[in-house]
């Protein structure tokens, strides 16, 4: 019991590190976790044919490499249809390209989804065209991003210094 | 105009810290990676210092008790309690002071008379010998070694014991080290102590930073609650250093002249940082086994390292430090500090400055990010590589 818990312990070790950092070797997990390559390899590899881990992206600060993005939070109200609930409607919207997340949650709609454009019009049209007409939207309450400041971990805040002596006791 | 009479004798004794000397070159040197930090790299978690900014906003700003906030206290007493099964009360056995520092210095002036001795296991924290010094007392070192694991055993302390010896001075997980004592081998020292009178100062500063075995907490230990002294602290395991937050937990009597010193020399420890520790004990555990997790893993990556470069180096169970001989080199441990400095720019501390006992070694700082780790222990093995090979220098 004891052993399968530590093992447990390893396998989230492992996790958080390429949750971290996603290009980290499996000789550089292994040096810091202390396992063997081989043990790494195969819990990564097999972590991926799992599911568990989907991919492995940069997170890339669009605005800094100069280009223009538009995103919004959508609220979207819909009628369940019998048997799939939710889930069907939630998957048509969700394979349009321009979505990039789509959530069941609670309070005053159903679905929130996050989508992004290149600008204002491509969006506006995205609502009117694509996800308004679907059949069971009710309503859509379209929120604009006007700034970002923390996303998926990532502060978008100035830098916090930490000037630490060179030497110290 | 008859000439200005001396400064304190005692005072103008005391040594300049070994660790100096090394700031001031490095600190007038660019691109040194630094392996000479005694302090985490990480920044205080942010709910401790968005506690801390919400506690200025409403204006607590004033004294507090001598004692420290009473709620905070508390919070000490749930966490030793919960974490080690030892039980001190919030009213007259935990004192808040600022660090540890304060809280070694008030004990030590609290049990020294004039001439009394403490063993301190040797190397160790630059201020123990000092502060021994400062209250008066002499500091009596007892030297461990790389073999043992650097750990201390009651027979090496019997062999240093003498009528005048009052007190047992121990930091384990160690600075600079990196030792752990294991709870069988702290027993002993406890029988030790109880045999020969003796007070225990016990800093566990460092207790939440150990990645193998439990920490042994000296007073949770049969016998040694009423002869110990405890002292423990936010800046490590919260990254809390710059804040100065430190407790002492001590037996009532022995505790109540502490105390006696503390509201005359301190009066109380800083407000806002005790809001700050409050909220770091109340809702920073993951953050703190995260912290603890990346240390674990970059400790690897560094032993590994030296050991791969023929500096032989122990694997540390606790602190943030990797303490690897460089016997094999030839050289002293200030030369290699200083030329490695010069040389290849990597910033450690020679292992002297930690007492007689820490020659041959030098401390190596793994609070730092890995990439940091990586690029000096390139930066390392040049240096080494260049030692055996002195033909290919011109």
């Amino acid at each position: 019991m004891k052993d399968e818990s530590a093992r447990e312990e390893k396998r989230c070790e492992v996790l958080n590190i390429l949750a971290r950092d996603g290009r980290a070797t499996a000789e550089a997990i292994a040096k810091q976790t202390g396992r063997p390559v081989d043990e790494v390899k195969s819990l990564v590899s097999q972590y991926e044919s799992d599911g568990v881990i989907k991919r492995y992206n940069a997170v890339i600060d669009w605005e800094k490499a100069g280009f223009d993005k538009v995103t919004a939070f959508i609220d979207v109200r819909v009628v369940p249809a019998r048997d799939v609930g939710f889930d069907a409607i939630a998957g048509r919207i969700a394979r349009f390209p321009e979505v990039r997340s789509v959530w069941l949650v609670s309070g005053g709609s159903d679905l929130r989804v996050v989508v992004e454009a290149t600008n204002l019009r491509q969006l506006a049209n995205f609502v009117a065209e694509k996800l308004s007409t679907i059949n069971g939207v009710t309503g859509t309450v379209t929120h604009f991003q006007l700034r970002r400041y923390k996303e998926d971990d990532v502060l978008y805040l100035e830098a916090e210094g930490n000037e630490r002596l060179v030497i110290s006791p | 105009m008859t000439s200005l009479k001396p400064i304190a004798k005692i005072a103008s004794a005391l040594p300049v810290s070994g660790i100096r000397r090394f700031f001031d070159i490095a600190a007038s040197m660019q691109d040194v990676i630094s392996l000479g930090v005694g302090e985490p790299d990480f920044v205080t978690p942010w709910s401790i210092r968005e506690a801390a900014i919400y506690s200025l906003e409403r204006g607590q700003t004033s004294y507090t008790s001598n004692w420290g906030l009473i709620e905070l206290r508390r919070a000490i007493s749930e966490h030793l309690e919960q974490l080690y099964q030892v039980s001190y009360r919030p009213e007259d056995q935990i004192l808040i002071t600022v660090g540890v520092s304060e809280g070694l210095d008030i004990a030590l002036r609290t049990i020294l008379d004039a001439g009394d001795e403490v063993l301190v296991p040797e190397p160790c924290y630059v201020s123990y010998k000092p502060c021994i010094s400062l209250a008066g007392g002499i500091p009596v070192a007892v030297e461990t070694t790389a073999e043992e694991g650097f750990r201390i055993t009651a027979q090496k302390l019997e062999a240093h014991l003498t009528s005048r010896t009052k007190a047992i001075l121990l930091g384990y997980p160690s600075n600079p080290t990196g030792a752990t004592m294991p709870r069988s081998l702290m027993e002993e020292i406890v029988r030790f102590a109880e045999a020969h009178g003796l007070y225990i100062l016990s800093d566990e500063i460092y207790d939440r930073l150990t990645y193998e075995g439990e920490h042994t907490c000296v007073p949770s230990i049969k016998g040694a609650f009423e002869r110990t002294i405890l002292f423990n602290g936010f800046s490590k395991a919260y990254a809390m250093t710059g804040w100065r937050i430190g407790y002492i937990c001590a037996p009532s009597d022995i505790l109540a002249t502490m105390m006696k010193i503390h509201s005359y020399t301190m009066l109380c420890a800083p407000i806002t940082g005790q809001k700050a520790a409050l909220e770091a004990l109340k809702g920073s555990e993951p953050q703190v086994l995260d912290m603890v997790e990346q240390y674990s893993q970059r400790r690897r990556v560094i032993v590994n390292g030296f050991n791969q470069i023929g500096l032989d180096c122990h694997m540390p169970a606790g602190a943030f430090y990797a303490f690897p001989s460089i016997a094999s080199t030839g050289l002293s441990c200030e030369d290699f500090a200083e030329r490695l400095l010069y040389e290849q720019r990597v910033a450690l501390v020679p292992g002297t400055a930690f007492g007689a006992g820490g020659a041959n070694h030098v401390r190596c700082s793994y609070a730092t990010s890995i990439d940091k780790i990586e690029q000096a222990l390139a930066r390392i093995k040049c240096f080494v590589d260049q030692l055996k090979t002195p033909t290919a220098r011109i």
